[in-house]
């Protein structure tokens, strides 16, 4: 039986590594060489972000666990990242406006954190703060940029806007895991994060002249394993080679 | 979609404070911004520097490769106006 520190830490681990593997799965699909070395650059970052989570929740766990069998040796119910990062990309628009809506939780969550009680969470959290201070600039402005671009650019981000709004209740949700976190540590109630990223969000949106969805039904359940249909494909993808050659390595 | 390329940028970056900036290539974007995120992403991933300038290649005015000779040239049989009859004191450096 996992501590609720360890399933703490290691669902900061999925959320980064699920999040990376859909933006990795865009590589060499971008338009622009420039954005496409941007693209990567962040994956990576979030990467190593699960890295450094994973590390941790191994260490915690003490059993002799890697970063690796956290990422590669585990089923689909035991990941327990946002279901808005495992939501599949159809293009760039959506890729930036998915970006948006979690950086913009994201970040400031990692900056309550980078002041929490618990040292290496608080260290992870603000090394992390920095990368994803530069994303958000950057995909922010792409926002911005397709929102109040031409009829088509506005037109296709308004469309990923509205299919992931109904993913963004959950990045708020606060259960028992969190709540002993808090108390334990001091880091931020989700649900306390929530007035915050609506007023960023909304003016980001007015800024890009988009609507903000009405108030909706809500997806939940990636935080207990519940995940939508493609997460399996996203699985079956990412750890298809330690799956059939167990323990390969170079 | 338009096929109208993006203006091209020229990037300078400083490696380090004190050192001044240099050329290091050239990327295009579609405004300001973007170039400086371009060159960023582009230029300085493997920690090459800590500051950028990005200029759009339009603004830069070159001398023309023709007039070369008569630009250059001149300069060249000037011995004399290069330092090298002086002797350096030890521990100077970067001249």
């Amino acid at each position: 039986m996992s501590t609720a520190l360890q399933t703490y830490v290691s669902r900061l681990g999925d959320n980064a590594l699920i999040l990376a593997q859909r933006m990795i799965e865009q590589v060499a699909a971008y338009p622009e060489l420039e954005e496409e070395l941007a693209n990567a650059n962040f994956a990576l970052d979030y990467l190593g972000q699960a890295r450094l989570f994973y590390s941790y929740a191994a260490e915690l766990e003490g059993e002799g666990r890697t970063e690796d069998d956290f990422a590669f040796l585990r089923g689909e119910r035991e990941f327990q990242n946002f279901l808005l990062l495992e939501q599949p990309v159809r293009h760039f628009g959506d890729a930036i406006v998915k970006s948006v809506l979690f950086e913009q939780y994201y970040l400031s969550l990692l900056e309550r954190l980078s002041a929490c009680g618990e040292p290496r969470v608080a260290e992870i959290a603000a090394r992390a703060a920095k990368e994803v201070t530069y994303h958000l600039r950057h995909n922010g402005q792409w926002l911005v940029r397709l929102g109040d671009g031409t009829e088509e650019s506005h037109s296709r981000v308004q469309d990923s806007v509205n299919s992931f709004w109904p993913f963004t209740g959950e990045l708020f949700e606060c259960d028992d895991v969190d709540r002993t976190f808090v108390d334990a540590h001091g880091g931020p109630n989700p649900a306390s994060l929530r007035d915050d990223w609506t007023t960023d969000i909304a003016a980001l949106l007015a800024d890009a002249t988009l609507a903000m969805p009405a108030d909706t039904w809500m997806a939940t359940g990636g935080k207990a394993g519940k995940h939508s249909e493609s997460f399996g494909y996203l699985l079956a993808e990412m750890q298809y080679l330690q799956r059939s050659h167990p323990g390969a390595a170079w | 979609m338009s096929n109208k390329e993006w203006p091209l940028y020229e990037v300078f970056i400083r490696s380090k404070a004190g050192l001044s900036h240099r050329h290091a290539g050239s990327i295009h974007a579609a405004d300001d911004q973007m170039a400086l995120d371009h060159a960023r992403d582009t230029y300085t991933r493997r920690q090459e520097g800590v500051s950028l300038w990005v200029v759009p290649s339009a603004a830069i005015i070159a001398s023309d490769p023709a007039e070369t000779a008569a630009l250059f040239e001149p300069a060249k049989d000037k011995i004399y106006r290069h330092p090298t009859f002086y002797e350096i004191p030890d521990g100077v450096e970067n001249l």
